[in-house]
């Protein structure tokens, strides 16, 4: 592995994304839900905060990040040029690296419109500034998560829309973890510990635990990893 | 320079390359030729480290594939079939992305060179998803050859192009090929013939022949076929008369006209004109027509991949 390769792949599909009208649709939806709600608790109940859009985020994110990273490799499988890709001097792992860093970068740089909200909260009332960092770094980790989720699935289809259900089914489970647990006898509470909903909630608060870093980092590795071993099974 | 010893490889149970070998020297144009689905796309990506052989191993520039597809990959120039290049992308923002994916330093003055090279200078602003599939091919092919590999492997050049397109790919291959390793495949003879030093049948998997091409056309099992057409007698006494010449092989009614007509097959090497003119100037009858028709390497081809007698290299 090395980070020249990756780094030009990863530059490769970020222009992609700002070529294709499909990255710029989904960020206007992204920022219209979120600006909808937003201004409503704003307007509404006169309430200047971004608790509520932290709040929804794992649940927007869920959604909206598949349908950035479906191409990555889907695309690829289908026209061939993966082909072309593999047979450079690259290893899976640059490949899989250099399209889950765009992936991740593409989701960070749409979260840079909704600074607004934060300026406008700072504007009108006095935020805690911890819970304010904490969610926006939480906010990083998060869309990296789904981010290397959506690779791996992508990894694996040549359908586009497909990619995307899966990527969106596994991603609802691991938000629906931290969400139905207490719905759940107590022994099965320990699964909560399993959603992304309970450790983004964790760092949004302002307290950044190690754990809830590791969690995320798991999630990260264990998609990059199968992602790999998905691609190289075309080899056998 | 590449090296391929008992290459196999299977797709679950289906066995699409059998146990073949070869080796190419360096500065050959070597065709792989066969009919499709005969696994000339599954060896060449066996050679370009995108499918790993069942079984085998290939060595490239004695490196093997298996230890450091890396460095292979850094060797090869590779245009995969129909050149699946990225559609969102200007033909030369595609280069510099493929240059730098590569490390080339130079360039901007290497994409030129190529351009020119490969005559798509005119296209270089236009986006790939836009070209033409004569156009698409010689941008894959400009990628293949923008690092300056030793070897290059191309997977149907010219399939799909046009008549005057073709000619071009093929003069610009066989310009390359005076530098490099050329390894390319097709299902076009003539391709071979025009292009090729050496060429490789290839035939459900297995190699059916392996020879340089000047030597396929003087090769002594090809047989040839005397056609002879005659009044003054029925097919069965021509026929009978004809196979009792020595050196004469089977013969076959020729049909259609108001003569008497055969075709006899001879081995290569062997003329028995004057002979078959002598039979028919002893039994009386009126000869019309004879010809000595080669078999051209399009029914070699034939013969050697729709299960024909030869199917040994
Ligand atoms: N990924 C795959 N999975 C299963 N079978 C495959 C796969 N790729 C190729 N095959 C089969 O292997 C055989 C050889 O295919 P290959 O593509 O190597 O043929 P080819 O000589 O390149 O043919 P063509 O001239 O049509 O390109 C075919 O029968 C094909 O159906
Ligand atoms: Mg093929």
């Amino acid at each position: 592995m090395s980070h020249r390769e990756a780094a030009v792949i990863m530059k490769r599909e970020l222009r992609a994304y700002f070529t294709s009208p499909v990255a710029y649709i989904v960020i206007a939806l992204f920022l219209v839900f979120n600006g909808f709600f937003f201004f409503k608790d704003f307007f509404y109940f006169r309430q200047a905060e971004m608790r509520s859009f932290f709040q929804r985020l794992p649940l927007f994110f869920a959604v909206f990040v598949p349908a950035l990273t479906m191409r990555l490799f889907s695309e690829e499988k289908h026209s061939g040029s993966i082909e072309i890709l593999l047979t450079m001097p690259v290893t899976t792992y640059d490949a899989v690296i250099g399209k889950f860093l765009a992936g991740s970068v593409f989701a960070a740089l749409s979260l840079a419109p909704t600074l607004l909200y934060m300026i406008t909260v700072i504007f009108v009332g006095s935020p805690d500034p911890g819970p304010l960092l904490g969610g926006y770094i939480g906010a990083l980790f998060l869309g990296a998560s789904y981010a290397a989720i959506g690779v791996c699935v992508s990894s694996s289809t040549k359908n586009q829309v497909t990619a995307f259900i899966i990527a969106l089914a596994v991603n609802l489970t691991l938000w629906l973890m931290s969400n139905v647990t207490v719905f759940l006898p107590s022994k099965l509470r320990f699964l909560e510990y399993f959603g992304i909903d309970f450790h983004f909630q964790n760092i949004a608060k302002g307290l950044i635990d190690f754990r809830d870093l590791v969690y995320f980092l798991s999630i990260i590795v264990i998609a990059v990893i199968a992602a790999v071993k998905i691609i190289d099974e075309r080899k056998k | 320079m590449i090296s391929a010893s008992n290459l196999t490889k299977y797709y679950g149970d289906f066995r699409a390359v059998n146990n073949i070998s070869f080796s190419i020297n360096e500065g050959e144009i070597t065709g792989l030729l066969g009919p499709n689905g005969a696994g000339k796309t599954t060896t060449l990506r066996m050679l370009t480290c995108y499918l790993k052989p069942t079984q085998g191993t290939i060595l490239i520039d004695n490196v093997k594939t298996s230890e450091n597809p890396l460095k292979v990959k850094e060797l090869i120039g590779y245009l995969p079939e129909s050149a699946p290049i990225y559609g969102d992308m200007i033909v030369y923002d595609y280069l510099l992305y493929a240059a730098s994916l590569r490390g080339i330093t130079d360039s901007e003055k290497k994409i030129a060179e190529i351009a020119l090279l490969c005559g798509i200078r005119e296209v270089m602003h236009k986006n790939i998803s836009e070209l033409s599939k004569g156009y698409k091919q010689r941008v894959g092919l400009a990628h293949a050859m923008l690092h300056d590999p030793k070897i290059l492997i191309l997977d149907e050049p010219t399939s799909g192009l046009d008549p005057n397109q073709i000619i071009e790919i093929r003069r610009l291959i066989k310009e390359i090929g005076k530098r490099k390793t050329v390894i390319l495949s097709t299902h076009i003879l003539s391709e071979v013939e025009a292009t090729c030093d050496r060429v490789i049948i290839i035939n459900n998997g297995n190699i059916a022949a392996d020879d340089y091409t000047a030597n396929l056309h003087s090769s002594s099992a090809r047989q040839n076929r005397i056609i002879v057409k005659i009044t003054g007698a029925d097919y069965g006494a021509l026929s009978r008369t004809l196979a009792s010449i020595d050196g004469a092989g089977p013969v076959e009614e020729l049909h259609g006209g108001a003569l008497t007509g055969a075709s006899v097959a001879v081995s290569a090497g062997k003329d028995i004109r004057p002979d078959i003119f002598n039979a028919v100037k002893e039994n009386g009858w009126t000869l019309y027509e004879m010809a000595l028709e080669q078999q051209s390497l399009e029914s070699i081809f034939r013969q050697l991949t729709t299960g024909g007698e030869n199917h040994e290299s």
